[in-house]
């Protein structure tokens, strides 16, 4: 049997949807579930902490942000401490790597980010990660029995279902100030709203430079659809930052995606693997995108351009 | 400034007979993109005052990172000797970083936000916690006065939250922060005589990470279905498509 300890993401003030796929892949291994909800109003937000699969819901209250990963980790600690579990799972997230990783330094345990599959056996825990742009499978094993941290990708588990409120006790923890001082936060805000869109055109780095981008543009225009990008695009400031499809842009689920240009990077996949009907077009054929895609094209998205164009 | 290299693999490709690494045929490597952000950061920073120093561990392939960076404008550079088990655990990694911390004193410490090969987003929070230094992930536009790190720090869905942190502190660099500088054919060759030293890892962890196995991937979850012909039938093809659902 193995006991885990799955920390919770709280963003916003609700608990995060790849919570319930981490609870999902601590379930799987069979043993006692132990949920834990950091934040301010823990104790309210412990109603949305009821899932399937979870043995015992764990509240600590602490002052600061979902962002403050200082303050995460020692919460942390000591609900390991507390809980004594064979396995942390949390999800792999910007706010999980910031302290989970500084957290098995610190606790002397063994640490995999980015799991696709844990598996145990007996006392034994197996993490697999899908490395090299997902070429490769590794399968990683922890041999000197030190608890393991492992950090869940998302869409690897199915969520776990909501269920009936499990066990809810609170837990004091004595937490010392964070070291790092929060300032303004900034939301995205702008007149493009690609979560509305049935079709988006998004370009990437193949598209090769600012003056081409105006074809792609001229064609999502006239077919109504909108226009994406994936993050170097933005980073080169071709394009405003609410084009930028994936994690730290925005995620989409139109009913057709048209990759061009775009190697299909996890974190660019984040943003967009829901839709439904995807279609990639890159002149490299080994591009990782066409494993993401329905359709797919090895070809010069300008010349795919001027043939658009020509039928519009 | 802590750099690695980061491995590109080819589409065919096969594994060493052990079953734990690639084949050092199939593998080309290169600076790792996040770490040439990092190194640019760190250019412009002290920008002609102050130093700039590199570590990596590692075996050859950190010696190359490490030329990559010096050839960028970095002024030193040390290596620490790890072997590639050793480094498939982020706290074996960071153990031997912090001694190199230890021995420099930074003000600040930067690292790429992830390895581009691996992408795991650890070296940096795990090497915070060891060299005992506060830290933020995922920044981007750097500003110090001497005594405050001032930065920009990424979450999902495109929101960024300002951050102070005290010096010495410990940043991880996002992917894309500024445009790296490129040395010049002058700066390569100075690069390649340049003397790298060798910090000796002492009382490092065992790992409590092994890679026990890889095998070749199938990514994705759907099956693509090629379109044939020229861009003028790929045309055609997303124009029936994007039609159907309008
Ligand atoms: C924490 C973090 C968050 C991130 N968030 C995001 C995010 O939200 N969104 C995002 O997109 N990225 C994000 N990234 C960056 C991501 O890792 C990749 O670097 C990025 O997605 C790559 O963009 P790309 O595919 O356009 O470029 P590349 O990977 O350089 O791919 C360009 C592709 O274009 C093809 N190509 C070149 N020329 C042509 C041509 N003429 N015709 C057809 N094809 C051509 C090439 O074969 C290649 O496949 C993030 C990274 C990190 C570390």
């Amino acid at each position: 049997m193995t006991r885990s300890l799955v920390v919770a993401e709280i963003v916003d003030g609700a608990v995060s949807p790849l919570t319930a796929e981490a609870v999902s892949a601590a379930a799987s291994l069979g043993g006692d579930v132990v949920l834990a909800v950091v934040d301010p109003d823990a104790g309210a937000l412990a109603a949305q902490a009821a899932l399937a699969g979870v043995t015992e819901v764990v509240t600590v209250t602490a002052p600061g942000t979902d962002r403050d990963h200082e303050q995460m980790l020692h919460a942390v600690e000591a609900l390991v401490a507390d809980v004594a579990p064979q396995v942390v799972v949390a999800g792999f997230t910007i706010r999980s790597t910031a302290w989970a990783a500084a957290l098995a330094e610190r606790l002397d345990l063994a640490f995999v980010p980015d799991v696709v599959s844990l598996t145990a056996a007996g006392a034994e825990i197996t993490a697999e990660r899908s490395i090299y742009d997902g070429r490769v499978r590794a399968e990683y094993a922890f041999p000197t029995g030190r608890p393991v941290v492992a950090l869940v990708r998302a869409a690897s588990w199915p969520p776990a279902e909501p269920a009936a409120a499990s066990a809810t006790r609170a837990l004091d923890v004595d937490l010392p100030p964070s070291r790092v001082r929060a300032g303004e936060l900034t939301r995205p805000s702008g007149d493009v709203d690609l979560t509305g869109s049935d079709v988006i055109f998004a370009v990437g780095r193949g598209v090769g430079s600012e003056e081409n981008i105006a074809a792609f543009a001229d064609i999502a225009r006239r077919l109504g659809a909108g226009l994406g990008a994936s993050r170097p695009i933005i980073d080169a400031g071709w394009l405003p930052a609410v084009h930028q499809v994936g994690q730290t842009g925005v995620t989409v689920k139109p009913k057709v995606y048209v990759a061009l240009g775009i190697s299909g990077a996890l974190h660019h996949l984040a943003g967009m693997q829901n839709s439904k009907t995807i279609i990639a077009v890159n002149t490299n054929e080994d591009a990782p995108i066409f494993g993401y895609a329905d359709v797919g094209a090895v070809a010069d998205i300008h010349e795919v351009a001027e043939q658009l164009q020509a039928l519009l | 400034m802590c750099v690695t290299q980061a491995l590109e693999v080819s589409s065919y490709l096969e594994f060493t007979p052990d079953g734990t690494a690639i084949d050092a045929a199939f593998v080309t490597g290169s600076l790792n993109e996040a770490d040439q952000n990092a190194v640019e950061e760190a250019l412009a920073l002290t920008d002609g005052d102050g130093e700039v120093v590199l570590v990596s561990a590692g075996g050859d392939e950190a010696e190359e990172a490490l030329r990559a960076g010096l050839t960028m404008g970095a002024h030193r550079a040390l290596r620490v000797p790890l072997s590639p088990a050793e480094l498939a655990d982020s706290r074996t990694v960071a153990a031997a970083l912090s001694q190199a911390v230890a021995d420099e004193q930074p003000d600040l410490v930067l690292t790429g936000v992830q390895a581009s090969d691996t992408g795991g987003q650890s070296t940096g929070p795990a090497l915070a916690a060891a060299a005992d230094l506060p830290w933020a992930t995922v920044v981007r536009s750097l500003g110090s006065d001497g005594r405050t790190l001032t930065a920009r720090r990424e979450f999902e869905g495109g929101v960024s939250e300002l951050v102070q942190v005290d010096l010495p502190a410990l940043a991880t660099v996002q992917v894309g922060a500024n445009q790296p500088r490129y040395g010049t054919f002058k700066d390569k060759m100075r690069a390649k005589k340049a003397e790298i030293a060798v910090l000796t890892p002492v009382d490092l962890p065992t790992p409590r990470v092994v890679l026990t196995r890889m095998s070749p991937n199938q990514a994705g979850g759907r099956t693509v279905q090629m379109v044939q012909g020229g861009p003028a039938e790929v045309a055609a093809r997303i124009l029936s498509i994007v039609r159907e659902v309008q």
